[in-house]
């Protein structure tokens, strides 16, 4: 029986881009249901019922949503290149730098963009990603999994291909990129990675996405 | 020394703490508690979660896990002989998991909200509140627990905000069992349990520790 795999999102959410990257990895098949988060779906709406967001991963009809969950669903049904570490230490660090990237990176970054680099918000978002770049540091590998990429590069290894196209849009530096060498040259190295590639909006289209955001707000 | 190779630093009226304590006390694994004193952090608890320098922290044979959903899934591979905690098809371990997300990115917040604040903000407080509970209560059913036949891992994110309850519905002036009858019956199912019983603090100590907290505070 073939699997049938929809991914319900829209190009421009790295949650999304997360899930496309994992399916990539593992090499699945699957139908991207391009939504309009204005006018959501009745499927979104019938398959995401409590949070009503994207990305909403449906495999055979049965639907899975929050896109870290969603990664480790991917992870534990298709086998092929691993996605979380074997060992449980190493899954449950994984994990909780997942959860750093969620609860504090993410959020800061995002602020830093709406508020067109406001100083205070730089300033937070620099804070943030200084665990991401010591931790890098320390790990001294080439993805933060190892020689891999994992559920972390996954999750936030472009950021540095991200931001840029917000900082091209606003025409302003966000991320300095001389204080997160680190972090420059792990975006490089997941941005290398064909599944990466393929699972990102191109920069063009995210340098429009951001334009339109940014002229809408003014 | 018997204990040693598990330590948990933890504060006993955390929610969080003792999502990790029901855990181990579910595979009856023996460890060393250590109390932590918040206001003034250990150089070990700053050592081993320097990130958010919070409990509760599991050291396991010396390494530390943060974050207690994380650790309650660390305990649950590494001690896998005896009760597991994740349900064992991988669907159902991704709405587990769904559902211990929805409880930490939504009950904190709104549980306290509905105690801390006043007025017209606190009664639209009461009422999102209100509306999470239903949620949850709705995906419990007519389940004995969140998952199924078997108490697990989704039941434990939530059953350790039980004890916290009275605090609110006392400050708030309402009661959760008056609007969510199902999700105290479950409750209470879950508190059958030695592990629930024996971690879950008498409401009223908690309580008294958030009044004395709150007037050290000066609020």
């Amino acid at each position: 029986m073939t699997d049938e795999v929809k991914l319900y999102g829209v190009e421009v959410s790295p949650f999304v881009a997360r899930v496309k990257i994992a399916l990539n990895l593992k090499g699945i098949n699957y139908e991207f249901i391009q939504e309009d988060l204005d006018n959501k779906s009745p499927d979104l709406l019938k398959y995401n019922p409590v949070l009503k967001k994207v990305p909403v991963l449906v495999h055979n009809g049965n639907p899975i949503s929050e896109s870290l969950v969603i990664i480790e669903y991917i992870d534990e049904v298709w086998k092929g290149v691993p996605i979380m570490p074997k060992d449980a230490y190493e899954k449950a660090q994984a994990q909780f730098w997942a959860k750093v990237i969620d609860d504090k990176c993410h959020p800061a970054v995002l602020k830093a963009i709406l508020s067109h680099g406001e100083e205070q918000a730089v300033a937070e978002a620099d804070e943030q990603l200084q665990f991401l770049e010591n931790e890098l540091k320390v790990k001294g590998s080439k993805f933060f999994g190892g020689d891999n990429i994992g559920l972390v590069d996954i999750c936030a290894g472009y950021t540095i291909f991200w931001v840029g196209a917000a900082e091209e849009a606003l025409g302003i530096e966000l991320v300095a990129k001389d204080k997160f060498p680190k972090i420059t040259e792990w975006s490089d190295n997941c941005i290398n990675c064909q599944a990466v590639k393929d699972g990102l909006p191109t920069r063009d289209g995210l340098v429009a996405f951001y334009n339109r955001l940014f002229g809408k707000a003014e | 020394m018997v204990g040693s190779e598990v330590i948990l630093l933890d504060f006993w009226p955390s929610m969080f703490g003792m999502r990790v304590r029901i855990a181990l006390a579910e595979k009856g694994i023996e460890y060393d508690y250590k109390e932590q004193d918040l206001p003034d952090k250990s150089t070990l608890l700053l050592e081993m979660n320097p990130v958010h320098k919070k409990i509760p922290v599991l050291i396991h044979k010396g390494k530390p896990i943060n974050e207690s959903c994380i650790i309650v899934q660390y305990i649950d591979e590494t001690w896998k002989d005896k009760s597991p905690l994740m349900p064992s098809d991988p669907y159902t371990r991704a709405q587990a998991r769904f559902w211990a997300d929805y409880v930490d990115k939504k009950v904190y917040d709104a549980l306290t909200k509905s105690g801390t604040l006043k007025g017209e903000e606190q009664e639209k407080a009461k009422k999102e509140f209100i509306e999470i509970l239903k949620v949850l209560e709705g995906q419990i059913g007519e389940k004995p627990y969140f998952m199924g036949e078997s108490f697990g891992y989704a039941d434990i994110a939530l059953v350790t905000f039980y004890c916290w309850f009275y605090t609110f519905e006392t400050l708030g002036n309402y009661s959760i069992e008056k609007e969510c009858p199902k999700l105290i019956a479950w409750a209470k199912r879950c508190m059958q349990r030695e592990s629930v019983s024996k971690t879950l603090p008498d409401s009223k100590k908690i309580y008294e520790f958030f009044m004395e907290m709150r007037s050290k505070l000066g609020l």
